[in-house]
């Protein structure tokens, strides 16, 4: 292969890859605080239509990012009140979250199926992008992409060099034993859902405003699910979910690796189309053989609700 | 004045079944502000989406009909929720289902024999129970979890249904719309009321909330799954299995997603499509928790569910919403039923003097 197309094939692997980093990192702060959120995939639809509806009214694309976060955010409140005010099964909670988000963008994105969106160009950084080969490949991507990668560095400073980080960790470790030394298990299990649902949205605003701009009803398609396993294959670290995230975006455009190797391959479409979600049953099976990895790493209290006694 | 939490001494009984009542009527109430909040007239949005769809018979009989994969599948879901083994892709076990199903017809379909229906029965059920058996086997011997994995296969039972009426199935006189040959007489459901569309699935979706009310409340190996769901510890100590209560969760709710599948494609479908499933596969989860996880409540909430189907359809055609509307109501009113569940362990107290600037989340 010439060395343009692997360009242009790291590039395409790093567009596709971003709203699952974006995702999965919301997702794993929340994780760590002991909360699941299993509606990543109602939190993203809900982003995306509110970001495409901002856009669409004429708000620019960071204003538009910004709706889907506040859509993101919202939903994962109303996630928050039942879980943890009202103590309700995480997991069925989660589900709710899920049909819910994804049933809610269909009604709402109903008038907005079939108008694109004018493309967001992509911003060149300077010097960087200059260096063969690589320049083009990494530093010639839309903002938001430049954002995941801060978010990354942000949540690796805040869960392992930040006081704050310590005590989400030793949250989703031992609720009882944060509330004895006084810390406000609740409240911060809120702030952690939060910040998910928001990462959500973004993630769901990359994809209608960012990735494919226009809007049609499921285009979402199971990224939210796919980052909940990302984080499980990550064993909830940060730099993993990463690699991760852009393994999964390359099987995600894996057409182009057909196509780009001038194969002739009678491969139906469908099959290429269903091997993210293959390879995330792999990924599951080869990362749960191992129980004692997924103990050992895996927050305790994960799942389980938690009510202080005072 | 302020509320406060407190623990029941026991699980409520009579709050486990007055909640899903609660959870009803407070989404009717929601649905009048959300048709204010749409700019409908509430009232009348309200008698055109719940009332309208069953005023007559034809439409108490389009109930049922929707009802029936509904019944089918929430039926087989509920034997795995009470073992807590929690199959998500009822989705995919369907679209399998109506394919294997859609196999027997598009093979025999020369043949006026009386046996084809059955055959596609059992088609249909296998068909969703070896979709349910790829998460029973990573389950039971790499504890992969079961959510993502069946949701997964959603997505690749979707390719496989559409590669197939895209490709090997296509009707080549179907003016390449996606969709396979229309099914001969022999392969289609009799219909039970003439001039009705409603068909004997409706017969086999009660049959099937019977024997399921024998199996889940009567028998020994019913009450073994719920302890095995209930108190893991304690099932193991009296030596119930927990890989067979894994293996019968899912094979049993797979399998009567099958067969929904096989209900629809011989019923009103009559034909394999690529939109085969009207999401039927994720409001059953729905239908199974709002019923209770019993079989007179799934009944219920079947019928409520439908209605939900029906009226969306009613919304778009009279009052200018898109029919998914229906999920706006379905989230609703899972999210009210899983609030209204904090009062089987809690009850609200009034307190007069509330410590001062404590929010609610503290206030427990």
């Amino acid at each position: 292969m010439e060395s343009s197309l692997i360009t242009s094939i790291v590039a395409a692997t790093i567009v596709s890859g971003t709203p699952l980093v974006l995702v999965a990192m919301g997702e794993l702060v929340t994780e760590k605080s002991g909360v699941l959120n299993l509606g990543a995939e109602g939190m993203m639809s809900v982003g995306a239509i509110a970001a495409f509806a901002a856009a669409s009214a004429g708000a620019s694309p960071p204003l538009a990012v910004l709706a889907g976060m506040l859509a993101g955010c919202a939903l994962s409140l109303v996630f928050g009140l039942l879980t943890l005010t009202m103590l309700a099964n995480q997991v069925a909670s989660g589900l709710a979250l899920a049909i819910f988000g994804v049933g809610l963008s269909a009604f709402v994105g109903k008038p907005y199926e079939s108008a694109p969106l004018p493309m967001v160009p992509p911003i060149r950084i300077p010097l960087l992008a200059d260096i063969p080969f690589i320049g083009p490949a990494l530093f010639n991507h839309q903002s938001l992409v430049y954002f995941s990668w801060l978010l990354v560095a942000a949540v690796i400073w805040f869960l392992y060099r930040s006081r704050w980080g310590l005590v989400l960790r030793a949250v989703g470790e031992s609720p009882s034993a944060a509330h004895a030394v006084g810390y406000r298990v609740i409240a911060l299990r809120y702030a952690a859902v939060a910040f998910g649902g928001a990462m959500a949205g973004v993630g769901g605003a990359y994809m209608s405003v960012y990735y494919t701009p226009l809007w049609s009803e499921g285009m979402v398609a199971g990224r939210g699910w796919i980052a909940l396993a990302l984080v499980v294959f990550a064993t909830w670290r940060p730099l993993r979910v990463v690699v991760g995230a852009y393994l999964f975006g390359g099987v995600m455009i894996s057409q182009l690796f057909v196509q780009g190797s001038g194969l002739k391959l009678e491969v139906p479409a469908q099959l290429l189309s269903s091997l993210p979600y293959l390879a995330t049953i792999v990924v599951l099976v080869i990362i749960s053989r191992n129980a004692t990895t997924i103990r050992l790493n895996s927050p305790v209290s994960l799942g389980q609700p938690y009510r202080p006694d005072a | 004045m302020w509320l406060k939490l407190e623990a029941r001494a026991e699980a409520s009984q009579r709050m486990r079944y007055l909640s899903p009542l609660i959870a009803v009527g407070l989404t009717l109430v929601g649905g009048l502000f959300l048709f204010a909040a749409l700019g409908k007239h509430p009232l009348e949005g309200f008698k055109v989406f719940f009332f309208n769809p069953v005023h007559d018979l034809y439409g108490l009989s389009e109930l049922c009909l929707k009802a029936t994969p509904l019944m089918l599948i929430a039926i087989g879901l509920a034997v795995g929720f009470r073992a807590s083994v929690w199959n998500i892709g009822a989705e995919g076990q369907y679209i399998i289902g109506a394919i294997f199903a859609s196999g027997v017809a598009l093979h025999y379909e020369q043949s006026a024999s009386h046996w084809i229906l059955p055959g596609m029965v059992i088609a249909g059920a296998v068909g969703g129970a070896l979709w349910a058996a790829i998460p029973a086997l990573l389950r039971t011997r790499f504890r992969a979890n079961e959510i993502l994995v069946t949701l997964m296969l959603v997505y690749v039972a979707q390719f496989v249904a559409s590669w197939l009426v895209h490709g090997p199935w296509k009707d080549p006189q179907g003016f390449n719309f996606p969709q396979s040959k229309m099914f001969a007489d022999s392969a289609l459901l009799p219909i039970l009321l003439p001039g009705t569309r409603l068909n004997a699935g409706f017969l086999m979706a009660l049959a099937s909330l019977a024997v399921g009310y024998v199996f889940l409340q009567r028998s020994f190996y019913g009450y073994q799954m719920q302890v095995a769901g209930q108190a893991e510890e304690a099932a193991r100590y009296a030596g119930y299995s927990y890989k067979r209560t894994v293996w019968v969760a899912l094979l049993t709710g797979g399998a009567m997603s099958g067969i929904a599948g096989m209900s629809e494609v011989a019923g009103p479908i009559g034909q394999l499509t690529d939109s085969v499933s009207s999401n039927y596969g994720f409001a059953a989860i729905i239908v199974a928790f709002v019923g209770r996880l019993n079989p007179i409540g799934i009944l219920l909430s079947s019928l409520l569910m439908a209605l939900l189907y029906l009226g969306g359809e009613q919304a778009q055609q009279y009052l200018n919403l898109p029919s998914s509307i229906s999920k706006v109501f379905e989230g609703m009113l899972l999210f009210f039923l899983l609030a209204a569940d904090l009062f089987i362990g809690y009850r609200v107290r009034i307190v007069a003097n509330p410590p001062l600037g404590k929010l609610l989340w503290k206030a427990h």
